[in-house]
């Protein structure tokens, strides 16, 4: 049995705040449950499943769906960081198929600036239960430590350099210059990127994303119900999902889960890599969308730095236009979590509503792809192809 | 070299672990160790993730391997070296390089281990590394 084919997404709304002083992590999450529900021209009524990740405040879903006043017949708390939400397309996707639901609501909202999290900077304890905590914790493995790690690993087997993980942050602010809500929408250089200051060797400043608030909300439907909606059309084609850890020790951090949930979804779409007119690929630092190409097979492993290079990346200019909003190296990385903003911008280049810069002509196939947890150490993956019918 | 050097929090130690803390107490790093299917693993724990029994027990590592991976964190106080290190005895293992060239580390330099005392009075030592 395949998804591809059998669910839509209908709506989809990314929260406008990118501080949220003045709203609670509840509201934003219903805010943002709204919105995606107005695009799609349906009501809070209307919605029988919900998913929701760790985000979400309270025991799994419950408190939420006793805020927004849901009823209903699905829920789905599934965890797994900020590739959570690409994750729960494929699974809402699977309960609609199943006849599980027939309305699906995802939100993802958080509040990390207006709490003053040190979020990439300070190690975090997830819990004195979990097993790692104890051989971890103590050496001080922070977000961008960790990820740094991958990113000297890769430039030491396949002679990466940092001027070419640079181009990936030069491509995100030549479409963040666009995006009306982007926190930077400066244009800069891979010298700019280069000479920011080290954070973690290899990563500089630019190398990193936005630490924002706000949230969004994706529906997806039924196609008896999609095609009843005055909205476009764009079909679930095509998910997979796996996680990757430290293997008992076989620690190899050249590769991250893509190169398992990529391969799924690519087959469960019928569709190939070079296929893909857009893609937006989770981007909490520059080293994170280099892997993650190559992992997808955008390019071959070790390749990525060359591919990257140049502007390839850029609309309009390069071959794989990515994250035309800006991503979250310049636009938006809500609650620490992008993997649902990377579904709306898909989403919205697929309905031709991106912004006529970074509009990708005749964008028919689309990919979303997710990394939650650290590369560094364990993580989700999740993929999503979409395509516009 | 540092001046300075961070201070580590204690390890919480648990019944699946103790035996692990106890002898890093008495200066042995161990690894997890299978007897179904010889292969070693880290960190240690009750059930072999390679294989899936339980047969496992804990021997002690020779405490020398090297860089597979390394980060300074600059904006700590003080900065501090996140590694990874691939023990000569096969799993790789998260630790700290301390008193060393925080500008002249490298993948693939030898290390051995030392011990670092952590921050409750009762609190067993972490394995730390510095350079060989």
């Amino acid at each position: 049995m395949s998804i591809n084919g059998k669910a839509y997404i209908a709506g989809v709304f990314e929260h406008p705040t990118r501080k949220a002083t003045d709203k609670s992590l509840a509201q934003l999450h219903a805010e943002s449950a709204l919105g995606a529900l107005k695009d799609a021209g349906l009501t809070k009524d209307d919605v029988d499943g919900y998913f929701c990740a760790g985000d979400a405040p309270g025991l799994g879903p419950l408190s939420l769906v006793d805020y927004m006043g849901l009823k209903l017949k699905h829920i789905d708390a599934t965890e797994t960081g900020g590739s959570s939400y690409v994750l729960h397309v494929g699974h809402a996707a699977e309960a609609i198929a199943m006849g599980k639901c027939s309305v699906a609501l995802i939100t993802l909202a958080g509040r990390p600036r207006a709490e003053g999290m040190a979020t990439g900077t300070a190690p975090r304890n997830y819990g004195s239960s979990a097993p790692d905590v104890a051989f971890e914790f103590p050496f001080g493995p922070t977000v961008v430590n960790m990820y740094a790690m991958c990113a000297q690993r890769h430039m030491y087997e396949y002679g990466t350099t940092s001027e070419q993980l640079a181009w990936i942050k030069v491509a995100a602010s030549h479409h963040a210059q666009y995006n009306e809500h982007a926190m930077l929408k400066n244009v800069v250089t891979v010298d700019e990127v280069v000479n920011s200051p080290m954070i973690a060797d290899p990563l500089h400043r630019l190398d990193c994303c936005v630490i924002s608030d706000g949230g969004g909300a994706i529906i997806v439907t039924s196609p008896e119900i999609a095609k009843t909606l005055k909205r476009p059309l764009v079909k679930v084609i095509g998910a997979g999902e796996a996680p990757k850890h430290q293997m008992g020790g076989k620690i190899d951090l050249t590769y991250s889960g893509a190169v398992w949930s990529g391969p799924m979804a690519f087959e469960e779409a019928h569709v190939k890599p070079k296929d893909i007119k857009y893609a937006s690929i989770y981007d909490s630092f520059t080293i994170t969308v280099l892997m993650q190409l190559e992992d997808l097979g955008f390019c071959e492993k070790g390749k990525g730095g060359a591919f990257v290079s140049d502007g390839n990346l850029i609309a309009g200019t390069g071959k794989l236009p990515f994250n035309t909003d800006g991503g979250g190296l310049c636009n938006n990385h809500p609650a620490n979590r992008g993997g649902l903003t990377k579904v709306i911008e898909a989403v919205r280049q697929l309905r031709g509503e991106a912004h006529p810069n970074v509009q990708v002509q005749n964008c028919d196939l689309a990919l979303a792809h997710g990394t939650g947890g650290s590369l560094g150490t364990r993580h989700g993956s999740a993929t999503v192809i979409m395509e516009r019918e | 070299m540092t001046a300075k050097q961070r201070t580590f929090p204690s390890p919480i130690v648990d019944p699946d672990t103790e035996q692990f803390w106890s002898a890093a107490k008495n200066g042995q790093l161990m690894v997890g160790n299978c007897n179904s299917c010889n292969e070693k693993h880290f960190y240690p724990r009750g059930i072999c993730p390679h294989c899936g029994t339980q047969d496992v027990t804990l021997i002690e590592a020779s405490g020398k391997g090297e860089i597979y991976s390394w980060s300074v964190l600059r904006r700590a106080d003080p900065p501090f070296a996140i590694a990874y290190i691939t023990l000569d005895e096969g799993p790789t293992m998260m630790t700290n390089i301390i008193e060393c060239d925080l500008d002249a580390l490298a993948i693939g330099q030898r290390v051995k281990l030392k011990f670092s005392e952590t921050e409750e009075a009762d609190g067993p030592p972490v394995p730390t590394f510095v350079l060989d």
